[in-house]
């Protein structure tokens, strides 16, 4: 699997503006601290991410992140940026506006803790901010989502293999607009609303408050809110997500007014064609691991594979 | 009790809470007073409950990775596909 890390020194420049900034505050909006609840500059810093081209360094209270290459970081990202600092009690985005460091884009975060796996998901709370997020008016500077397009690229990279048949054969079900073979392919018209655009359960910290937020803010825009509910949705589906968890989560996200499920008694009108294409995505990367890694699929992973095959026999999507 | 088409012999079975007498013979089936309207009942809350998609993994199937004891601990595969784009 393509796990591509950061250059050494990239590391050390971080840290070097993290500690910069926790020195002057300059980065920090609106609060100034001092005494005790400074932020403690001299702390080690901690590497939290470093995959894909993306490193994230813990730097005392401060996270600076120097961002995927090759994607656009323009215009629109500075929406998203002011869309998130708009939005506080739900979404914890940069502290201003990135700088450019050794040709990346680089942004200053406060830190939140993550998500710990081996205690209980926080479900409900997941369920209530995306909620939150869905039920924002549409801020007039949000940048369009666009359409959902990792589940083809990641289909487009799977090599020959008998799983590698079943999860193609499961994408062929898919409407053309999501395979992406014309981009401007007509799409179903849904109601759009804010919506995170790449919601799983790494996009969530509990920040010094106590109170969880939503973080990474790249894919932020108007969309379908039924795409930031398709992984769990997926994954329940596909019987890898224990049923009581999906429950506590889509409960909690249609009590909080979540538009996503406009028909409590049915979510999968909605619901079914973006928990398809995530099933697909998440089989394509997990076969794709696999192979990476010269192993045997193992339970779960084997469970996505399974779903793409009765994705195949339910036939298209309606 | 016995069969009141055949006397055959009537078992009684509990299906979730609504009793049932089944002939062994004929399999002919004996329904109590207000038994008919649990069973309608019973089916109408099935009916309710939302309808997965055609897709969806049996229950029986369920590979979901509790811990014991209470514990959710998400490990290798899982944790990826919780915690990763």
């Amino acid at each position: 699997m393509e796990t591509e890390t950061a250059p050494p020194d990239l590391f050390a420049r971080l840290v070097e503006i993290g500690r910069d900034s926790s020195r002057t505050g300059s980065s920090r909006t609106g609060s100034s601290r001092t005494g005790a609840d400074a932020p403690d500059a001299s702390a080690e810093p901690e590497t939290l991410y470093d995959r894909h081209g993306v490193l994230v360094v813990r730097v005392g209270d401060l996270v600076v992140k120097a961002h995927q290459p090759g994607r656009e970081y323009g215009d629109p990202f500075l929406a998203r940026i002011k869309v998130a600092a708009s939005l506080p009690d739900l979404l914890l985005g940069p502290l201003g506006p990135p700088s450019t460091v050794d040709g990346r884009t680089v942004t200053l975060s406060l830190y939140g803790e993550p998500v710990d796996p081996q205690k209980e998901l926080p479900w409900e709370e997941a369920g209530r901010l995306l909620a939150g997020v869905h039920a924002t008016p549409i801020p007039a500077e949000a940048p369009s989502w666009g359409r959902p397009t990792r589940v083809a690229t990641q289909v487009a990279r799977l090599g020959d293999g008998t799983a590698e048949d079943e999860i193609r054969r499961a994408f062929a079900t898919l409407p053309a607009w999501i395979r992406g073979e014309d981009a401007g392919m007509a799409r179903p018209e849904r109601p759009e609303h804010l919506i995170h655009g790449d919601w799983h359960l790494g996009q969530m910290v509990r920040a010094r408050d106590g109170h969880w937020r939503l973080i990474d803010i790249e894919d932020l825009g108007r969309g379908d809110p039924a795409w930031d509910l398709a992984r769990p949705a997926a994954l329940y589906l596909s019987g890898v997500l224990h049923p009581d968890e999906w429950t506590l989560f889509l409960d909690a996200y249609a009590a909080a007014g979540g538009p996503a499920v406009p028909d409590a008694a049915d979510p999968w009108t909605t619901l079914d064609i973006p928990a398809r294409s995530l099933a697909i995505q998440i089989a394509a990367t997990c076969v794709i691991s696999a192979r990476g890694d010269e192993r045997a699929l193992d339970g779960p992973e084997q469970a996505m594979v399974d779903a793409c095959g009765r994705i195949s026999a339910a036939g298209d999507a309606a | 009790m016995h069969c009141p088409k055949c006397h055959g012999l009537m078992r009684t079975y509990n299906r979730s809470g609504v009793h049932i007498e089944q002939c062994d013979s004929c399999r002919g089936i004996f329904l109590d007073y207000g038994e008919l309207e649990a069973l309608s009942q019973m089916e109408s809350r099935y009916r309710a409950a939302p309808p997965a998609p055609g897709w969806g993994a049996p229950a029986v199937q369920h590979h979901h990775h509790h811990g014991h004891h209470g514990h959710h601990g998400h490990h290798g595969s899982v944790f990826h596909m919780l915690f990763s784009t």
